[in-house]
């Protein structure tokens, strides 16, 4: 066990953990921050996706002990209101069926669009294909990053 | 065909009751355990909301709340069922809270998940118990006000007098209707009226998924809980003979590691008690990364099963089933399979002469199909929180029928029901495999035994192995032609392991002379349950592309073909026990075609499938659109056409058929779980290949047919056909039939 000291949504979090501990369960039982989820623990279906200075990574292939200094972000902190373009427009195209892989598409879509604010079609399908969603809401979750790229 | 007052002398039952602090609250059975007698309750003492169950609360400030009663898995009953309330009741969506019910089947009805039946059960209750409630508020204003009820009319929770000129919110007279015997024969709306339903409304927990509130069992948490992991055979055949857990009780953060029973020598399991592997070897510790990493230091030694009898008490009776030893390996499953395809099998319905049509026919086309078992997959693995003491139990989590479950708890633990509370969160997807109840069980004796609230988690490892799949099919049809390229005779014959998917009186049965359809099974290790549509998603895969083939070999067009089919079997049907209408059925056929533009010129650079299919009440039918994209067959764009009667909620129902529509395709082309020596040979993503955002459709275009008939079910009509149509587009496009799924295991021999 180890003391860290985590940046995580502009605050700073301690924890005492094994260091090899996935930042995933470091958030979900740790730091009581649920809205990252586990799907599968191989980095094969993006549901724990979060932001490690502002790049998605897959949180349950990210040790604690890997994370150092850098800012994370997770979807409890991408906006204050949950307001974030990304999130409004989710909404908007009612994307959600069950729910569960949606908070780890959305930080990949957010990174995304950080990163390329106006990506294309064939760009968005490349960033988000490490994200399976069972209940097949693509089509709609590649709308809703559309709509949030012309917003922004 | 709709009944449009309330009826409380059959299944319905509604009763109000007196909210602590005032208001008013309506709850309804829909199972027949006890008389309406026409009386209220009143409920004194707690000012606590949390303590008051059932459909509708309004408080005097004129807050009114909306409980679902179902559970939610992702096909939006949250939010249609509410809907439906709201239009009776008649008041202003935007202003009402929705939030779950708690389960309670004497209050709340059936509380399952599953058939696509949530909106058609509750359709007709919950128009009711809204229509009850408006009458009782409208009884207390016209009281109140001293003048005749049938003057009082209602806007969006407001009651209004016009001769007086009075009015008052519901919240004003909610209390005093609470007082009022539940009227009989309330007239319901004309649902050529509404204006809640059937205008599009926004999943009610849209903003709490977008910003991750903890909806999911996996989310649950509570002061000092444990979390449980069991580990299982890895091998379908086996069970745990011995174990050393010296190495894992020395790991961080591990309480207990212990073997158990799921049920003792002799228990008779309900229908949805599937048991895979009885004998647990469970890990208890403090949080899940410490037992899946101290699971790895087990020493287990586990020895073959041997051959066993098991008494199931399903919906149709006592039912034993002999579940066989020995290590099954997917290629030998399919050598068994190949080999009774060509033995006799039962029968399951026959029409006229089919072998002597046979022997006559001028032409036989015959092909064979298959699929293969496939896991569930929800992103959501298995779990189920569980605090039990001698005296009560409570369990939270994801499951698609509590009510099912709660009487297997209850033996179980030798619990009275009433001391029992499941509570039911959002499931992280469901597609029928949370309607089996293993996991409620084992997470319930574990918390007894280690006398402490538990979580059981399955990794996605656990969840994939465990069982409980989609069964893996074979099908063999047969036509015979005459000269002329008529259809005279239909034979399908199919089987699976350890279940067929045959189902006898559906199309094309009731349309051909003479028809036979026969069923064989092969018993398995490898359990077996519920997946989108059982059954349907493998036989509109083989019967729809086997229709299309036939079409061809005829000359005809593939809709064209199946239309006159069921101009035959609506005219002068064929046999008395056809399951569905041709004329609905011909409907969503005529639909697709229309929006397809099936015919026009500047589609023919697509290479085209069309399927159609009915099931769950439903009709269905897909017009697929295949490119090639980077030397790969791709789903460029979807027509589809349903046929649901009623749609609550629009939008909703066409995300819900798009959702179908992907996953069909990605079960087409890439789904299947294979074994070898009993062991899953894919066992997370890394190996189960899921469909992807860049292998979706770009557009999946939605039609619903409108008429006015009660609403049946939406979560798996869409889902069957998708495959027949993916795999007559993809002969289309690749040149050559496809008969065996996953599709895409062929491609590369192309």
């Amino acid at each position: 066990m180890a003391v860290y000291n985590l940046k995580i949504n502009g605050q700073t979090k301690q924890v005492d953990v094994d260091p090899a501990t996935p930042i995933l369960w470091v958030l979900r039982e740790h730091l009581d921050m649920p809205g990252t989820k586990y799907g599968c623990g191989v980095a094969m279906c993006g549901a724990c996706t979060v932001h490690l200075n502002g790049v998605a990574v897959r949180s349950c292939q990210l040790p604690v002990v890997a994370v150092g200094n850098k800012e994370i972000t997770t979807i409890e902190g991408l906006s204050e209101n949950g307001d974030h373009p990304v999130q409004k427009a989710w909404l908007e195209h009612d994307v959600a069926q069950c729910g569960y892989c949606q908070t780890g598409q959305i930080m990949t879509a957010a990174a995304l669009l950080k990163a390329n604010p106006h990506p294309t079609e064939a760009q968005i399908d490349t960033a988000m294909s490490g994200n399976v969603c069972r209940c097949g809401t693509y089509v709609r979750i590649r709308e809703a990053i559309q709509s949030a790229a012309k917003q922004q | 065909m709709e009944n449009n007052t309330t009826n409380h002398s059959r299944r319905s039952f509604l009763k109000s009751s007196l909210l602590a602090g005032g208001g008013l609250m309506i709850s309804f059975s829909g199972l027949a355990k006890f008389n309406f007698d026409g009386k209220t309750t009143v409920v004194n003492g707690s000012e606590e909301w949390s303590e008051v169950t059932g459909y509708i609360k309004i408080t005097p400030d004129n807050l009114i709340k909306i409980l679902n009663p179902n559970p939610e898995f992702g096909q939006n009953v949250m939010t249609s069922l509410p809907m439906i309330i709201a239009e009776e009741l008649d008041v202003d969506w935007q202003k009402i809270m929705v939030e779950m019910g708690p389960h309670d089947n004497m209050k709340l009805g059936p509380q399952f998940t599953g058939g696509s039946n949530s909106v058609r059960m509750y359709w007709k209750p919950l128009r009711e118990a809204g229509a009850a409630a408006r009458n009782m508020l409208m009884q207390a204003a016209a009281q109140t006000w001293a003048v005749p009820v049938e003057e009082i009319t209602t806007k969006a929770g407001t009651l209004y007098h016009e001769k007086s000129g009075k009015s008052g919110t519901y919240g004003a007279f909610a209390s005093k209707a609470s007082a009022i015997a539940i009227p009989k024969g309330v007239k319901l709306k004309d649902i050529r009226s509404f204006n809640t339903v059937r205008n599009s409304k926004k999943n009610v927990e849209g903003q709490k998924i977008v910003t991750g509130k903890p909806l999911f069992g996996m989310d649950h948490t509570q002061e000092g809980m444990l979390i449980a992991m069991i580990e299982h055979p890895h091998a379908f055949g086996m069970k745990l003979k011995s174990f050393d857990a010296t190495e894992t009780l020395k790991m961080p953060g591990i309480k207990d590691v212990f073997s158990m029973k799921l049920y003792e020598d002799g228990f008779e399991q309900a229908g949805f008690d599937t048991r895979t592997f009885n004998d647990l070897l469970v890990v208890v510790g403090n949080t899940t990364w410490e037992v899946m990493n101290a699971r790895k230091k087990l020493k287990v030694i586990w020895e073959p099963i041997a051959e066993r009898k098991e008494t199931i008490a399903g919906f149709r009776g006592k039912n034993e089933v002999t579940i066989p030893a020995g290590l099954e390996s997917t290629t030998t499953q399919l050598a068994k399979m190949t080999a009774l395809a060509k033995q006799p099998a039962k029968q399951l319905r026959r029409d006229g002469d089919p072998e002597t049509a046979f022997k006559n026919a001028a032409h036989i086309l015959e092909r064979t199909y298959t699929a293969p078992f496939l896991a569930h997959n929800c992103m959501e693995p298995m779990n189920f929180f569980a605090h039990v003491t001698e005296e009560k139990a409570l369990l939270v989590g994801p499951h698609q029928a509590p009510g099912w479950i709660e009487p297997t708890v209850s033996k179980i633990l030798n619990l009275p029901p009433d001391k029992i509370e499941i509570q039911m969160t959002r499931m992280g997807g469901g597609f029928g495999l949370r309607a089996y109840g293993h996991y409620v069980i084992e997470a319930a004796l574990i918390s007894k035994k280690v006398k402490a609230p538990i979580k059981l988690v399955y990794s996605r490892e656990d969840d994939m192995t465990y069982g409980i799949y989609r069964p893996m099919y074979m099908a063999t049809y047969r036509a015979a032609l005459d000269a002329n390229k008529n259809l005279i005779a239909f034979h399908v014959k199919g089987g699976g392991i350890p279940e067929h998917a045959v189902h006898p009186n559906r199309f094309p049965a009731g349309t051909v002379d003479n028809y036979l359809a026969e069923g064989w099974e092969i018993p398995s290790n490898i359990t077996i349950g519920a997946f989108r549509a059982p059954g349907s998603n493998f036989n509109a895969a083989s019967e729809q592309s086997f229709l299309d083939e036939l079409a061809e070999f005829a000359g005809k067009d593939p809709i064209d073909f199946r239309l006159a089919l069921l101009k035959r079997g609506k005219e002068n049907p064929v046999g008395k026990n056809n399951e569905y209408d041709a004329d609905r059925y011909a409907g969503v056929l005529n639909l697709v075609k229309e929006k397809s533009g099936w015919n026009a010129p500047e589609n023919k650079k697509y290479s085209r499938g069309v399927a159609a299919y009915f099931c769950h009440n439903s009709y269905a039918a897909h017009v697929v659109d295949m490119v090639k994209k980077d030397g790969q067959p791709y789903v460029e764009r979807v027509f589809s056409a349903l046929d649901c009667g009623v749609v609550i909620n629009p939008d909703a129902a066409i995300n819900m058929v798009q959702g179908a529509v992907v996953d069909g395709i990605g079960n087409a082309l890439y789904g299947g779980l294979t074994h070898k020596d009993g062991a899953a040979e894919q066992n997370n993503f890394n190996r189960y290949r899921m469909i992807r955002m860049k292998e979706a459709p770009k557009t999946i275009e939605v039609h619903f047919v409108e008429n006015n008939i009660d609403p049946t079910g939406l979560g798996e009509p869409p889902f069957p056909p998708v495959f027949g149509a993916v795999a007559n587009a993809l002969h289309k496009n690749m040149g050559k039939r496809f008969y065996n799924q996953p599709f895409s295991k062929d491609f590369a021999t192309k």
